[in-house]
């Protein structure tokens, strides 16, 4: 094994020696520094992008490395970058946050790397191992990340429920990967591939292994009935850790699901779609209708991240090449839309927790009549209505599960996606059409970096929404090395 | 010249949306007087616009001019493809003249937040305008999406006591019936296309598209069972836009919250947009589940028309009473095109532009008086003839026009949907008939209470008559009331190439009931599964 076999592996490395680094530095530093500590973050993100960017695109289409144990190609290229790009916006959203609040910075930057590390292995991950070792590098950060406000008990809270819930989940994702090894002898995605398309015989522990790893995955992207974590992570997180979990970890969930159900396991789709069906019917139904009853805009926001799961997995449940490159979008759109949605919250956050009550925005879009028009197109994009990018998305989702004739399942997420109008505009409601009951309402906090990549957020729902030629170029490229097309 | 005349559509189109975007980053929410200047140049500009194409457009030419094509979404075949025939432009000239009135009828009524009212407006004439024109079916679900939200604003912020709960309502309802209409046409695509294997539907192969024109080849092909579910997609769709009757109970909450300008569109133009569905794609489309459905929907629209015009009489409130007015004639409407006869349809998208002009200015009247005294109560008033004459003068012709007096509107489009009626059958035109006397019954009555007699309240001693203004407003309907009623034919004869092809395609299925069903079983080449399996194998 040589060194050179470790140059594709550049961009990887490079971002756990920049983690190292700041996490270093960063202990010296105290509240003060955190602006420069995030700037240093940034670079980093943005080097790895560019170390991707040049290295990650063989030029003769997949191509496995380190043994067996990545893959460089377009599929993995896409989710890369849609990873770095959110975690960017998340530390540049959580600076100002992260200065008004008791606890330092150091820490945060240093785990958001590390996060992305892990979620970069899942994006290329070739074998059960590397995919395994990535979910934990992300999962291990983030319960950090969660707990990060040590003396809120909510934040606490949160933390403990995930951390147990999520072992528990690695432990069923792990005792499925050990069954499907144990039966087919391989850890190679593209071998159990192969394995599955010849094999007839139908071994139970086979099948076992499979809908036990699928159990892991419906936990990892919060599927019902797999979600009871999520409203207590979500809530007790610190805002901006909330905002990242909901997007750049889910998108890579997504991205090994897709690896291993529209990948390795693809062959055997007949005995796990049925699963995968009732996954997400039941997912966008519990999401959506557990939603409307929220008064806290952070676990209405977890339960609307549920549903947006349950329309995602009708990418998976299609089966086929066009689900697959709709789910690439929407894991595109969503992390913009949800990014700038739960960016606005941290924009009204200048009080401890206040501002997480619906009710706290009353009468803001007199007040800040920006503001409450960028919320209004968040809302909007989640729903779906157009022409915003949250349109977009579903209209490829849902046009992927009616083409594989899934049309009840179609009808149960247009169905739902009507009833989520209802619980969004709760807070389009609040804005617009009350006036505040505070003498001194809550006011928005002056934070340059936050409203910059809010502005981000309102530009590409909306361009999306309206031009979406070169992002469904672009998720398609990443469709068509995944080998599925 | 000729590209004015080539991208006319897209004038008509944006340009209320380029005064919105002017008035948002153009000029201070203080400046009311500039944002109403503003605002009602717009509107009008747009109206002098939308002119020519009921000039241009040429009755024996093409099914669709003025046509502007371009791919928009890529992978799925979506093209921006906008095109109107004379049908059409009749409902756009009726949105850009509605939205001139509406603005201009809005200075005084509206002292709140006047900035984003005025952009709400123009953005919703953008969203009908698009709905009117759009011939590529994501690109019209788009522009029927995108009008919701500004109307939920209107209602929502500058409504009455319950706007809150009228607005949601109105959202709500409305989405729901259109994203089922959604996977209607998802299904119609890939019938189109690709197929539906997974439910035993081949599909024809075509090159993927969403354009209305190459769809309506394809209609005499799909199997009855799946034109039923489509039929049913997109009438819950447009049922609820209407509204039909058990789908009407969003209309008179909205309407009675709704401030003036948003109870005239919402009147004179959003629910024509659930006819224009109709006539537009469930009849052309889906013929055969068309002449199956006949007599479900005319008899939940003669349903309509009684139980709407019943109610209506006992209402105490007069917008109420025009809202549920609205219920009714709106089931005129439907009945005559469900007639599926040249009467009927001439009548029924006579009547369309007839109901956005009487009922349009009828509220417009309601809102004139509530502006004065903040009060729509019948009871509350009475004698008003003696301080209001123009007022009075106005309410009678409108009333007339509304209740089919000869030589005014109403006659005409009543009297074409009663003929195509009782080709089709005599028992309903006799509902029918029945109808138009009980409307006769509670407008009179509603007029005789409110203008004639001795003023028994005092506070009605000192109201002051129509303002130059308010006459403006109300004078172009009047004349147009007067112009249909004595000379309707200008409106047939642009309609017409319209009612013919739609006659046409529905007639394949009227005439042989049994062709449509042998064409698409020999093209699917077993017994047409059904189409709503889901859950897979």
């Amino acid at each position: 094994m040589s060194l050179s076999q470790f140059i594709p592996f550049l961009p990887e490395i490079f971002l756990a020696v920049a983690g190292f680094v700041i996490l270093l530095v960063g202990v010296g530093v105290g509240r003060r520094g955190i602006r420069a500590l995030t700037i240093a973050g940034v670079f980093a993100l943005a080097g790895t992008a560019v170390l991707t960017w040049v290295l990650g695109r063989p030029a003769g289409g997949p191509e496995v490395i380190l043994g067996g144990m990545l893959v460089l190609d377009g599929f993995a290229l896409y989710f890369k970058l849609l990873m770095i790009a959110a975690s960017s916006i998340t530390l540049l959203m959580a600076a100002g946050f992260l200065e008004r609040s008791p606890y330092g910075g150091g820490e945060f930057v240093a785990l958001v790397l590390y996060a992305t590390l892990g979620m970069m292995v899942m994006a290329s991950g070739a074998s059960l191992v590397s995919l395994y070792v990535g979910l934990e590098l992300m999962a291990l950060s983030q319960y950090v990340l969660v707990g990060y406000f040590k003396l809120e008990v909510k934040s606490n809270e949160g933390a403990v429920k995930y951390f147990v819930l999520g072992a528990l989940s690695s432990g069923i994702l792990l005792y499925g990967i050990s069954l499907v090894y144990g039966t087919l002898g391989t850890l190679e995605l593209g071998g159990i591939r192969d394995a599955l398309v010849t094999n007839v015989s139908g071994n139970p522990a086979l099948g076992l292994g499979i809908l036990l790893v699928g159990f892991g995955m419906l936990f990892k992207v919060a599927a019902v009935p797999f979600h009871v974590w999520t409203p207590d992570a979500y809530e007790g997180a610190p805002t901006p850790v909330t905002a990242f979990i909901s997007v750049g970890p889910k998108a890579a969930a997504f991205a090994m699901f897709l690896r291993l159900f529209a990948g390795a396991f693809a062959p055997q789709i007949q005995s796990w779609r049925l699963v995968m069906w009732i996954a997400a019917a039941l997912t966008m139904i519990y999401g959506n209708v557990a939603a409307l009853t929220q008064n806290n805009v952070k676990r209405m926001l977890a339960y609307s991240s549920i549903a947006h799961a349950g329309y995602a997995l009708l990418g998976i449940v299609a089966g086929s090449a066009m689900g697959t490159w709709a789910l690439l979008l929407y894991m595109l759109v969503y992390t913009f839309m949800n990014l700038g949605a739960f960016g606005f919250v941290i924009l009204l956050e200048t009080r401890g927790y206040a501002g997480e009550q619906i009710s706290d925005y009353a009468g803001l879009a007199k007040r800040h009549p920006a503001a409450a028009a960028g919320m209004l197109i968040f809302m909007l994009a989640l729903a779906g209505i157009p022409p915003t990018a949250g349109f977009m998305g579903k209209l490829y989702l849902f046009s992927a599960a009616v083409e594989a004739g899934y049309i009840k399942l179609a009808v149960i997420a247009v169905v739902m996606s009507a009833v989520s109008l209802y619980y969004y505009l709760r807070i389009v409601l609040e804005m617009y059409f009350r006036d505040g009951e505070e003498d001194v309402p809550a006011p928005l906090a002056r934070d340059r970096w936050l409203e910059a990549m809010i502005t981000v957020c309102v530009v590409a729902t909306l361009v999306i929404g309206v031009w979406p030629a070169p992002m469904v170029g672009w998720a398609r490229n990443g469709l068509i090395a995944l080998g599925v097309g | 010249m000729d590209f004015l005349q080539q991208h006319l559509l897209n004038f008509i189109c944006y340009l209320p949306l380029a005064g919105a975007l002017l008035i948002i980053f153009g000029i201070n929410r203080d400046n009311a007087k500039a944002i109403k200047t503003v605002a009602t140049v717009v509107a009008g500009l747009d109206f002098l616009i939308s002119i020519p194409l009921w000039f241009l457009y040429n009755p024996a030419g093409a099914e669709f001019q003025f046509v502007v094509q371009g791919e928009w979404i890529p992978k799925l075949g979506v093209q921006y493809f906008f095109g109107v025939d004379g049908f059409s432009i009749l409902l756009i000239l009726l949105t850009t003249l509605l939205t001139f009135i509406s603005v201009y009828s809005s200075f005084t009524a509206i002292t709140q937040r006047q900035k984003e009212y005025y952009v709400f407006l123009l953005l919703l004439s953008t969203g009908m305008l698009g709905v009117f024109m759009s011939l590529d079916f994501v690109l019209f679900y788009v522009f029927w999406e995108v009008m919701l939200v500004p109307m939920y604003f209107l209602i929502g912020m500058w409504g009455g006591p319950r706007k809150l709960y009228a607005a949601i309502k109105f959202f709500l309802y409305t989405l729901f019936g259109s994203v089922l209409m959604l996977v209607g046409i998802l299904a119609l695509y890939f019938y189109n296309s690709t197929g539906l294997a997974a439910i035993g539907l081949p599909g024809l192969h075509n090159p993927a598209t969403f354009a209305i024109p190459e769809l309506y080849k394809i209609a005499p092909h799909i199997p009855p069972q799946m034109q039923f579910w489509v039929f049913l997609a997109f009438f819950i769709g447009f049922a609820i836009k209407v509204p039909m009757f058990p789908f009407h109970t969003w209309l008179p909450d909205a309407h009675v919250e709704a401030p003036t300008a948003g109870s005239v569109i919402l009147a004179g133009v959003l629910l024509k947009m659930g006819t224009y569905g109709f006539v537009r794609f469930s009849l052309p489309l889906l013929p055969d589940a068309t002449v199956k459905a006949v007599p479900w929907v005319a008899a939940l629209a003669i349903i309509a028309i009684i139980y709407g015009a019943l109610v209506a009489m006992a209402q105490k409130d007069m917008k109420k009473l025009v809202a549920y007015s609205s219920v009714s004639h709106m089931g005129f409407i439907m009945l005559g095109m469900f007639a599926l006869n040249e009467a009927g349809l001439r009548g029924s998208i006579l009547q369309m532009i007839n109901h956005g002009v009487s009922t349009g200015a009828l509220f417009l009247l309601v809102g004139i008086i509530y502006e004065r005294r903040h009060n729509r109560m019948i009871a509350e008033y009475g004698g008003l003839a003696k301080v209001m004459p123009l007022y009075a003068m106005f309410f009678m012709v409108l009333t007339m026009s509304s209740i089919g007096l000869p030589t005014l509107n109403g006659f005409i489009g009543e009297f074409t949907i009663l003929i195509g009626v009782f080709r089709a059958n005599w028992t309903w035109a006799l509902f029918a008939a029945s109808g138009i006397v009980l409307g006769a019954g509670y407008m009179l009555w509603m007029y005789q209470r409110v203008f004639f007699g001795e003023i028994t309240n005092e506070k009605n001693k000192d109201l002051k008559d129509l303002n130059r203004r308010e006459q403006w407003t109300l004078i172009p309907l009047v004349i147009i009331a007067f112009w249909i009623g004595l000379y309707p034919r200008p409106f047939f004869n642009r309609m017409q190439p319209t009612v013919d092809r739609v006659l046409q395609r529905v007639e394949v299925a009227l005439h042989h009931p049994d062709t449509a069903a042998r064409h698409g079983a020999a093209i699917t080449g077993s017994a047409p599964a059904e189409a709503d399996q889901g859950a897979g194998e």
